[in-house]
């Protein structure tokens, strides 16, 4: 499917072998080369998140080695205390520290929990699964309900302008934790279709977690779908095609689609990003084991080196899903691609 | 005829989709679209009509928002007068009272009322709203100046600092606030507004620089203006109608947010009648009392979604002008 802003095509048919070949080579290098720097500007981020992460958490008020021990209340002994500290490396002076745990990090070793004395890469390792499948699922969710409401609301009239500013209020207004619990209300308590709680493995216990997170980011992308189609809509692109006795249905099925898509994949690392922050609430309302739990009550107990893992572990999927995202979008967009 | 600036404005990122999705103008409140305005009397009245005339003017748009946040104002500042009872007044006898006339909202597991306990809610949760975005936008308006105005290192330096907090979506920064100064209404209020500023500071960012590269701008520095002058004279005025809608959308935000922490228990203490706590321990008896798990979020959504359809209202009405 050609974007029909893009007339380069035909002249690229037209042009002789040689110079087609030479010049897909080097608009491949081209790509290859943006794509290495890409590559290269991610992996700095995720170093400097790694870093701010660190030497904020340095900044917990408290001795570690009192969290080491079972909570400030501990009557360990001076020696003890200084066994628990040479132990684990905290008598070190701080950059030595730092150097250690980004080495580890390389490694993908992100320390031991102070809570649950296991390895914090083996806790989210077990966990990480449950979240990503919600957030995976939600993503795809909230997309097609986006898309099909763009679709519809496009196409304007009273009723869609209504729709369209009532998206705006539901995902800006309407919290998880309450529409999770009016879908438990309705679909739990009152009609008893679907389970409460999502502890389970089965597709019923999915369902509403995934809707819960599923609405208000269909809301948004509802919202940024309908106005680039709306844009699409108007452009001289299809008022030709108007004008060349294409249908409406036709006109915003096979062109202006593909456009209110765009933001849709652009908006991707973003909307992982808050659907993965989404189920710290989500995970809990339907208590859900996952990552945003464990984080939960890491942060409630000031487990630091858990708190740490999640935090550099969820940077590290924000960021890579936001590379795909921008690679896909100049994949799908070759109005980006021409620069 | 080709309209290249319109044809590749791709969206890249939520803060830039919001402000683009808000500005389109809704074609039903273009003034030619209003029926033909009415004869102005002569009378006595003028001051009535002319208040009319404003009120119609300011568009249902406005209006209806504007009257719902009144009320949440009103709530907050006086909110003995306007509760049946107390926050805390116990009354074990009528525990688990579904709605009704004696109880609106019904009462709690202690026999507390609800309806009064929400109104009670509003005062926190309006403060922590607007406390959470004065902190957002203050640290925001130093950075995004900072990147706006100062020389191309600086505008990397800050720019590359904010990408880096964008890696932490959502919640997660105010988490982080949280296990650093640990759980309570201050420390939340001050977590979501932290939370929300690097996106504050990448709007004002843009905005400060689309100003600064602007035909006016450019005639001032011709003119020999002085540096201040022109922050001043162009950039401040330029910038703050922006802002203010801004700081109007964000309260709604920030009480979204800093309900969720308090409802995962890292905010306000249960006696207290916060909305999020509230609706969190209500949810215990989500089974016998849905009440209690439903009003304190349709507050928590009716005050969210005022303060953003009022900002939304106002941006259409600067949009306008």
């Amino acid at each position: 499917m050609s974007l029909d802003t893009d007339n380069r095509t035909t002249s690229h048919s037209i042009a002789a072998p040689a110079t087609r070949d030479t010049e897909a080579r080097a608009r491949l290098k081209t790509v290859l080369r943006l794509t290495g720097f890409r590559i290269l500007g991610a992996a700095g981020v995720l170093w400097a998140v790694a870093t701010l992460a660190f030497f904020a958490m340095r900044l917990v008020p408290g001795d570690p080695v009192d969290a080491l021990l079972g909570g400030p209340g501990n009557n360990a002994t001076e020696e003890v205390r200084q066994a628990t500290r040479e132990l684990n490396g905290l008598d070190r002076p701080l950059l030595v520290q730092y150097g250690s745990y980004l080495g580890k990090l390389v490694t993908g070793d992100l320390g031991d929990s102070y809570q649950l004395r296991e390895p914090v890469a083996q806790v989210l390792g077990e966990q990480l699964g449950n979240t990503l499948v919600l957030a995976v699922l939600a993503l795809a969710t909230a997309w097609v309900l986006a898309l099909a409401l763009a679709l519809w609301s496009a196409r304007g009239g009273k009723v869609a302008t209504l729709v369209g500013n009532l998206l705006e209020v539901v995902s800006a207004a309407v919290p998880h934790f309450w529409l999770g619990s009016l879908l438990i209300l309705v679909f739990s308590v009152s009609l008893q279709w679907l389970p409460a709680t999502s502890g389970a493995p089965g597709i019923e216990g999915l369902i509403l977690p995934v809707l819960t997170l599923a609405i208000p980011l269909a809301g948004f992308l509802g919202q940024v779908m309908r106005e680039s189609m709306l844009t699409a809509m108007n452009s001289p692109f299809a008022i030709s095609s108007r004008a060349r006795g294409e249908s409406e249905a036709s006109l915003s099925l096979r062109h202006a689609l593909r456009h209110a898509a765009l933001p849709g994949i652009g908006l991707s690392g973003w909307a992982m990003g808050s659907l993965i922050s989404g189920a710290v609430v989500v995970e809990t309302v339907f208590a859900r084991p996952g990552i945003g739990r464990t984080l939960l009550q890491s942060v409630l107990v000031r487990d630091v080196p858990v708190v740490l893992g999640v935090v550099v572990l969820v940077a590290a999927i924000y960021i890579i899903v936001t590379l795909l995202s921008d690679l896909a979008e100049r994949w799908a967009d070759p109005r980006l691609r021409a620069a | 005829m080709s309209t290249p600036t319109h044809l590749t404005k791709t969206i890249t990122d939520p803060e830039e989709a919001m402000t683009h999705s808000i500005q389109t103008p809704v074609l039903d409140r273009s003034p030619e679209r209003r029926g033909p305005a009415e004869p102005r009397p002569r009378t006595r009245a003028s001051l009535v009509s002319q208040a009319k005339e404003l009120f119609t003017g300011l568009g249902p748009g406005i209006i209806v928002p504007l009257v719902l946040m009144l009320g949440l104002v009103a709530a907050a500042a006086i909110p003995a007068a306007l509760a049946p009872s107390g926050p805390l007044d116990m009354n074990p006898a009528e525990a688990f009272t579904a709605p009704g006339t004696a109880h609106w909202f019904g009462t709690d597991e202690s026999g507390r009322d609800v309806f009064s306990r929400v109104i009670h809610g509003a005062r926190s949760s309006l403060l922590i709203g607007v406390l959470a975005t004065v902190i957002g936008l203050g640290t925001a308006v130093v950075l995004g100046a900072l990147a706006g105005l100062g020389t191309r290192a600086v505008d990397f330096g800050v720019s590359r600092f904010l990408e880096v907090l964008f890696a932490f979506p959502g919640l997660l920064l105010a988490l982080l606030v949280i296990t650093i100064l640990g759980p309570g209404v201050v420390t939340t209020t001050i977590a979501v507004g932290l939370s929300a500023a690097p996106g504050y500071a990448r709007m004002i960012r843009s905005q400060v620089l689309s100003v600064r590269r602007s035909g006016y701008v450019e005639a001032s520095i011709v003119q020999g203006k002085s540096r201040a002058f022109i922050v001043r004279h162009h950039i401040l005025p330029n910038v703050a109608a922006p802002l203010f809608v801004l700081a109007t959308l964000g309260v709604g935000q920030a009480i979204v947010w800093a309900s969720s922490l308090s409802f995962l228990g890292l905010g306000a203490t249960p006696p207290d009648p916060e909305w999020g706590s509230m609706l969190s321990l209500g949810r215990l008896y989500i089974g016998n009392a849905w009440w209690l798990t439903f009003f304190p979020g349709l507050f928590i959504v009716l005050s969210a979604a005022t303060t953003t359809l009022l900002g939304h209202g106002i941006q259409r009405k600067l949009k306008d002008k």
